[in-house]
C-alpha cells in the first residue's frame, strides 16, 4: 500500500520535473529540473529493487553528466529569444514527429504485447538477493571482454581529448609560485633620486 | 571457472599485451623530454615486433579457437589479418618519424593513438560477436578522429577531422541500429548463433532485412564504398601526410574483417540479398573512383579516389560469395595495403624535409633528380593498374576469376572498362615524373634506413607478383574455414 503510494507520488513528481524541462525559461531551471527528474527515476528503480542501477543514474547522470551541463549552460552566453525565433516555424514538424512516436507507442503496447508479461504481478526476490552482484558476475564472467574493451575505449577518449586541448604555446602566461615566492623588493622597486622642483 | 578464464587470456594473448603494452608505452611517454620522443617511438616499434613475432610462431596452426562465451573467435582468418595490421602499423610508423620531426610533430601520441587503432583492428580481426565488432571498430574509428586532427594548427586537418567524426558517427549509428534489429529478430548477438539460428522462415522477415541493410552501410562507409565515400578525398587530402598513410592502410583490413565477420559469418542466409547490395556498390565505386581520380592534381586526393575504386575490387569478390571470391577479396585487400603503404610512404619520405609534396607539379621530372624513389613510385603505380610481374595483377585476376565462375560476367567486364579508364591517371604520374620537367620535390636527406623500408616494401609487391603462391595458399586457408 504504502509502495503504491510513493509509487504515485514519486511519478507524479517525475512528470511534473519532465515539463519543468521543457517549459522553464531558464536553461539553469531547466537543468535542474532534469536532475529532479533522474532522482525521481532513481527512486523509482529503488522501489523495483534495483539498487545498482539507481546509485549509478545518481552518480553518472546527476554528478557527473548534469554538472556537465549546468557548467556548459552556464558558461556559454546563449541568448534564449534568438532560440526560441523559430518555434512557430518549426512546430508542425515536432508535432508530428510527436504524433508518429505517440502512435507507434500504443501501437506497441496495445496491440503487440498480446504474448508478453506486461502488467503481470512481479515477484519480490527475498532479501539476500543483491542486483549488484548478479551484474557484476555477468560483467565479470559473460561480458568480461567487451567490458575491458569499453574501458581502453574510455582511456583512449581521454588521450584523444587531452592531446586535442591541452597546448603548449610559447608565451603563454602562467603563474610560477616559486619565482613569486623568491621576488625581492629590489625586483619590483627603483628607486630614483629626484631634484625637489622649485616652484 | 578459473582454468577457463586462464585458457581465454591465453587465447586472446595478442590483444592483452597490446593493450598492456600501449599503456606502457603512454606512461613512459608523459616523463620523456621532447628531444627523448624517440624512445616512445623505439617502445612502440619494439611492442610490434614483438607481437609479430609471436604471431609468427603461432600463425602455423590450423585451428579454431572460441573464447570469452564464444565472442572470440582465433581461426587462421584473424591470425592473418593481425600479422598483417600489426605489420602496415609499423610500417607507417617507420615512414612517419622523419616527417612528423620536420614539422614539430613528433609527439608521443602519434605512437599511442596508432596502437590504440591497431588494438581496435586486432579486435575486429577475431571478434565473434556483435557487440565486440562494434566496441573494436569505435577503437578504431576514435583514434583514427583524433589522428586526423593531430596538427592542430592546420584547419585543413581540423575541416577534416570534423567532417570525418560527424559522417563516422552517423555511421557508427547506423551499424549499430543495423545490429539492435539483427539481435531484435533473433535474439543473440553471437555470431555463431547468427549463423545457426537465422533459417528460410526468419530469412524473408522484413525487419531483418532493413537491419541488414542499415549494416551494409555502415560497412560500407568504413570501406569508403560510394555513395558513402564523401568523407575520404577530404580526409586524405587534409590530415598530415603520415596520418593519410595511417589511414590508407590498416584499417581497410579491419573494415575487411568486418565485413567479413557480419556478412559472410553472420548472415549467409541473406547471402542473395547481401550480394546484390555489394554488387551496386561496387559498380559505383569502381566508375565513380576512377573517373574521379583523373580531375585531381592533388596526389593525396587522388590516392583517395584511386582507394574507392580499389574497395569497388575488394567487394567484388564478397558478390561471387564463394570462397573462392572471399579468398580473392583477402588477397587483394593484403596486397592493397602494401600499394598503399607504399604510395603514401613515397609522399610521406619525399615531404620530409620540410615542405608538403602533394601535388602533380611537385613530382614533375623527378627522375632526373631521384631515379630509384622515381622507379618505386613507377612500380607501385604499375602494380596498381594491375600490370603483370606485379601483385595488383594477380589480385585483379582473382577477383575476376571468382567472378567468372559463378556467371557475373557483366560484373567482370564492368570491372575491366573501369581497370582500363583507372590505368589513365596512374600512367599519368608515371609519365610526369619520367618525361616533364619542372617539379621541385626530391628525396635528398631522407634517411637510409626509410629508403630501405620503402625499396623492400615495393620489392615485397613484385616478389608476390613472381611467386604468389605462398600468400594465396595462406588467404586459402584463411577463408577456407569460414
Amino acid at each position: 500500500m504504502f509502495t503504491t503510494f510513493l509509487f504515485y507520488a514519486l511519478s507524479t513528481v517525475l512528470l511534473a520535473a519532465a515539463i519543468g524541462v521543457i517549459t522553464a525559461r531558464n536553461p539553469v531551471y531547466a537543468a535542474l529540473f532534469l536532475i529532479l527528474a533522474f532522482v525521481a527515476s532513481a527512486v523509482l528503480w529503488l522501489l523495483l529493487e534495483a539498487e545498482f542501477l539507481a546509485i549509478v543514474l545518481v552518480l553518472v547522470y546527476v554528478g557527473a553528466v548534469m554538472v556537465l551541463f549546468l557548467f556548459v549552460v552556464m558558461m556559454l552566453d546563449i541568448n534564449v529569444t534568438t532560440m526560441r525565433e523559430g518555434f512557430l516555424r518549426y512546430a508542425p514538424v515536432g508535432a508530428i514527429v510527436a504524433g508518429i512516436i505517440v502512435l507507434e507507442l500504443a501501437y506497441v503496447i496495445w496491440f503487440r504485447s498480446d504474448g508478453l508479461p506486461v502488467g503481470a504481478q512481479l515477484v519480490p526476490r527475498d532479501g539476500a538477493y543483491s542486483s549488484t552482484e548478479e551484474l557484476g558476475k555477468v560483467l565479470y564472467t559473460q561480458y568480461l571482454y567487451p567490458f575491458e574493451l569499453a574501458g581502453m575505449l574510455l582511456l583512449l577518449a581521454i588521450v584523444a581529448a587531452i592531446l586535442l586541448t591541452m597546448r603548449h604555446r610559447p608565451g603563454l602566461k602562467v603563474q610560477d609560485v616559486a619565482e613569486q615566492v623568491k621576488v625581492q623588493r629590489g625586483d619590483r622597486v627603483r628607486m630614483v633620486q629626484m631634484k625637489s622642483e622649485s616652484e | 571457472m578459473a582454468s577457463a578464464l586462464s585458457t581465454d587470456l591465453l587465447t586472446a594473448w595478442p590483444e592483452i599485451i597490446l593493450a598492456v603494452g600501449l599503456c606502457l608505452v603512454l606512461v613512459v611517454d608523459i616523463f620523456l623530454k621532447d628531444s627523448y620522443r624517440d624512445v616512445t617511438y623505439l617502445l612502440s616499434i619494439f611492442l610490434l615486433a614483438g607481437i609479430a613475432w609471436s604471431l609468427l610462431g603461432a600463425g602455423a596452426g590450423g585451428e579454431t579457437t572460441l573464447a570469452f562465451g564464444g565472442s572470440y573467435i582465433s581461426d587462421p582468418l584473424s591470425r592473418v589479418l593481425k600479422l598483417f595490421a600489426v605489420a602496415a602499423v609499423a610500417t607507417v610508423f617507420l615512414y612517419s618519424r622523419p616527417y612528423l620531426r620536420a614539422r614539430g610533430l613528433h609527439l608521443g601520441e602519434f605512437y599511442v593513438l596508432g596502437l590504440f587503432a591497431l588494438l581496435g583492428i586486432l579486435v575486429l580481426a577475431s571478434s565473434y560477436s556483435l557487440l565486440v565488432s562494434y566496441l573494436g571498430l569505435e577503437l578504431l574509428s576514435l583514434s583514427l578522429y583524433a589522428m586526423v586532427a593531430f596538427n592542430r594548427d592546420s584547419p585543413l586537418a581540423a575541416e577534416a577531422a570534423m567532417k570525418y567524426f560527424v559522417l563516422g558517427a552517423i555511421a557508427s549509428g547506423t551499424l549499430l541500429y543495423g545490429m539492435s534489429l539483427v539481435y531484435g529478430v533473433t535474439g543473440s548477438l553471437n555470431i555463431g548463433d547468427l549463423q545457426a539460428t537465422i533459417g528460410t522462415a526468419q530469412a524473408s522477415s522484413l525487419s531483418l532485412w532493413v537491419g541488414l541493410a542499415f549494416l551494409v552501410a555502415g560497412i560500407a562507409f568504413k570501406f569508403g564504398a560510394v555513395p558513402f565515400h564523401m568523407w575520404a578525398p577530404d580526409v586524405y587530402q587534409g590530415a598530415p601526410t603520415a596520418v593519410t598513410l595511417f589511414v590508407g592502410t590498416a584499417p581497410k583490413l579491419g573494415a575487411l574483417a568486418l565485413a567479413i565477420r557480419i556478412l559472410v559469418e553472420g548472415l549467409p542466409a541473406l547471402g542473395d540479398l547481401w550480394q546484390v547490395m555489394l554488387a551496386a556498390l561496387a559498380v559505383l565505386s569502381l566508375v565513380l573512383g576512377n573517373v574521379a581520380a583523373i580531375a585531381q592534381a592533388n596526389l593525396k586526393r587522388m590516392l583517395a579516389y584511386s582507394t574507392i575504386a580499389h574497395v569497388g575490387f575488394i567487394l567484388l569478390g564478397f558478390v561471387a560469395g564463394t570462397p573462392e571470391g572471399i579468398q580473392a577479396a583477402l588477397f587483394y585487400t593484403l596486397v592493397y595495403v602494401i600499394m598503399a603503404s607504399g604510395s603514401f610512404g613515397f609522399l610521406v619520405l619525399l615531404s620530409s624535409r620540410g615542405e608538403e609534396v602533394e601535388t602533380l607539379e611537385d613530382i614533375k621530372g623527378l627522375w632526373q633528380r631521384s631515379p630509384w624513389f622515381a622507379l618505386m613510385m613507377v612500380l607501385l603505380m604499375i602494380s596498381m593498374i594491375g600490370v603483370p610481374p606485379l601483385a595488383g595483377f594477380y589480385a585483379k585476376w582473382w577477383i575476376l576469376s571468382a567472378l567468372l565462375e559463378t556467371n557475373h560476367v557483366g560484373l567482370a567486364v564492368a570491372a575491366l572498362v573501369a581497370s582500363v579508364i583507372g590505368a589513365y591517371y596512374y600512367l599519368r604520374v608515371i609519365k610526369m615524373m619520367l618525361f616533364d620537367d619542372g617539379g621541385q620535390a626530391h628525396a635528398g636527406g631522407v634517411p637510409l634506413d626509410v629508403r630501405v623500408v620503402l625499396s623492400v616494401n615495393v620489392l615485397l609487391l613484385l616478389l608476390i607478383g613472381l611467386l604468389p603462391d605462398r600468400l594465396l595458399e595462406l588467404c586459402a586457408r584463411a577463408a577456407a574455414l569460414i
